[in-house]
């Protein structure tokens, strides 16, 4: 069982001011939901840098790798033939696709690296924190879990920036 | 805040004697390589279209982010417009090749009694070839004028009607410009093999057009920002300009790539004469161009921290800018010397000479005015600019 406090705010300045303060104190921020992405929010939130472009290197030079070598083995050594009256080893022939898997494999090595990092897909259990979180308000979620007396605190700052509908919720994980 | 920058003496005395070794290496050139007029004329065209390129580059950077809403750019907008005041001298320069025709395009000899040739005198005859010229730089030259002047009426004047003036000239001008651009290749570069054709021609040659302006304003913003100027263009907006050069380098080799796949595979005689020679005589600068055009970028900018790390960035846009000039290089010298043709001192010669006077233009076109415009209600967007 895991307690958390979240709130809605109507413009993103009140968001940034009341990350920045919590962030101050502290407070571990556990998301934030937004319509829009927000400039200035993310060195508050201390994201670290994504290594999703390492994965989509990686696996497309894997995909580049296993589309020319396997259209060189076909046709070199599998099943030779003449097409068109061109050398078995035809170089220009082979990188439409080895392009084309090259991308496939980047991009479906960054999608499924994307969904194990954040433990999404089928059979993941995301807790709601609330029915309105996709909607045009600005929604902040706070980890309530380390110590029981942050309540006070995190109230007090939501309120000074006009934060809305503060509640505390419990969600088993 | 007002910045002007000043056309420093050091900066003037590196640029006359950029000049002054191209004069030398020119007449050493002479003397030594003897060059006949083919030689030469194919090195003025050559210099002729790569500082054309970039210059024109200018006009195309400024209507594309003014017509796209783009708002980072705008406080960067001088450097583009300083390099369309080279058009004027380009222009010039391009009806030069009036006394060079005969050196250059074979179609423009009298009497060839060549069918194809015949087929095609409707479009590439001397006249209309030069009306077209006239057109191009009448379109090029006043639209890029109109728009730097609208710019210019901005920064006294602070009414928003110079930024809808300025969305209508960018439009017009990128109507023209696509038009032009491709017809502009097909005239100076592609009727040098007047048998040949590619319809893809115009796209490749309006790429790399992108790829070296994208250089250029690259090196340029990190030469001002080495004199002290620009404090404002900060990392992100360097990002961006990275990332010009990284895509557009990858969609050049798309361009070349597809061009010459068709022409492989399907081995008609018409068409693969056009790479034969290219790939027979020249097969080590054939290779170079594709690896330094294509490879390197695409391999150096690959990551986030290359981009936005201004020396490597600049090291990368004087490697592919190199590479650009081999481009135009490959594309004009098998049709006109052929063979025997050898990259010595009258190549470099022309390149320092070509690239001093370019140079001189632009520096002294961005001290007449100040280096960040005034009133452009994008303004503001472009300091918070953020990728």
């Amino acid at each position: 069982m895991r307690r958390y406090i979240s709130a809605y705010f109507e413009d993103e300045e009140n968001l940034l001011r009341a990350a920045k303060d919590l962030k101050e104190k502290q407070v571990s921020i556990q998301d934030v939901l937004t319509p829009f992405p927000i400039h200035g929010l993310d060195p508050i939130l201390g994201f670290k840098r994504s290594r999703i472009p390492t994965v989509g290197f990686i696996s497309g030079a894997i995909g580049c790798i296993i589309a020319f070598g396997f259209q060189a083995w076909a046709f070199i050594v599998d099943y030779p033939l003449f097409i068109g009256g061109k050398p078995h080893f035809a170089i220009p022939s082979f990188i439409p696709i080895t392009f084309e898997l090259t991308v496939l494999f980047a991009a479906f090595g960054m999608v499924f690296a994307f969904l194990i990092q954040s433990k999404l897909g089928p059979g993941a259990n995301n807790p709601i924190h609330d029915e309105r979180i996709t909607d045009d308000r600005f929604m902040i979620i706070v980890d309530l879990d380390e110590a029981g007396n942050l309540y006070e605190l995190v109230k007090e700052i939501l309120l000074k920036e006009e934060a809305q509908d503060i509640k505390v919720k419990e969600i088993d994980k | 805040m007002e910045e002007k920058y000043t056309l420093k003496r050091k900066t003037q005395y590196g640029i006359l004697s950029i000049v002054g070794v191209g004069i030398l290496l020119l007449i050493l050139g002479y003397f030594i390589e003897s060059p006949n007029r083919q030689e030469l004329w194919a090195n003025v065209l050559i210099n002729n279209l790569y500082f054309l390129f970039i210059a024109l580059f200018g006009g195309v950077f400024l209507a594309l982010h003014k017509i796209s809403y783009a708002g980072w750019y705008t406080a960067l907008k001088r450097i583009p417009e300083a390099l369309t005041k080279f058009l004027p001298i380009s222009a010039a320069l391009m009806f030069l090749i009036y006394f060079g025709m005969h050196d250059l395009y074979h179609w423009s000899h009298e009497g060839l009694h060549d069918p194809i040739l015949e087929g095609k005198a409707a479009y590439l005859n001397i006249p209309f070839f030069f009306a077209r010229m006239a057109l191009y730089f009448l379109g090029w030259i006043g639209l890029t004028y109109l728009l730097r002047k609208n710019t210019l009426d901005q920064d006294i004047n602070p009414d928003l009607k110079y930024h809808k003036r300025g969305k209508i000239l960018a439009a017009l001008f990128m109507v023209f410009f696509a038009i032009s651009s491709s017809t502009m290749s097909w005239d100076w570069i592609m009727s040098i093999d007047a048998h040949w054709f590619s319809t893809l021609f115009g796209w490749f040659i309006f790429i790399g057009m992108f790829v070296c302006g994208i250089a250029t304003i690259i090196l340029l913003i990190a030469f001002l920002k080495s004199q002290g100027y620009l404090e404002y263009i900060n990392k992100e907006h360097i990002h961006d300009m990275g990332k010009y050069l990284f895509a557009f380098s990858i969609f050049w080799m798309y361009l070349w790539f597809s061009q010459y796949l068709l022409i492989w595979y399907s081995h008609i005689p018409e068409e693969t004469a056009y790479f034969a020679p290219r790939l027979n005589d020249h097969k080590f600068l054939f290779f170079t161009v594709l690896i330094i055009n294509f490879l390197f970028p695409f391999l150096a900018l690959m990551t986030r921290d290359s981009k936005r790390n201004i020396k490597w960035l600049s090291f990368v846009a004087v490697i592919v800018l190199i590479g650009h000039w081999l481009n135009i290089y490959m594309l004009v010298i098998p049709g006109t010397i052929g063979k025997t043709a050898q990259i010595g001192l009258i190549e470099i010669g022309f390149i320092a000479l070509y690239l001093g006077g370019f140079l001189y233009v632009v520096f002294s076109s961005l001290s007449k005015t100040p280096l960040l415009v005034k009133n452009d209600p994008l303004l503001e967007e472009s300091f918070h600019y953020e990728t």
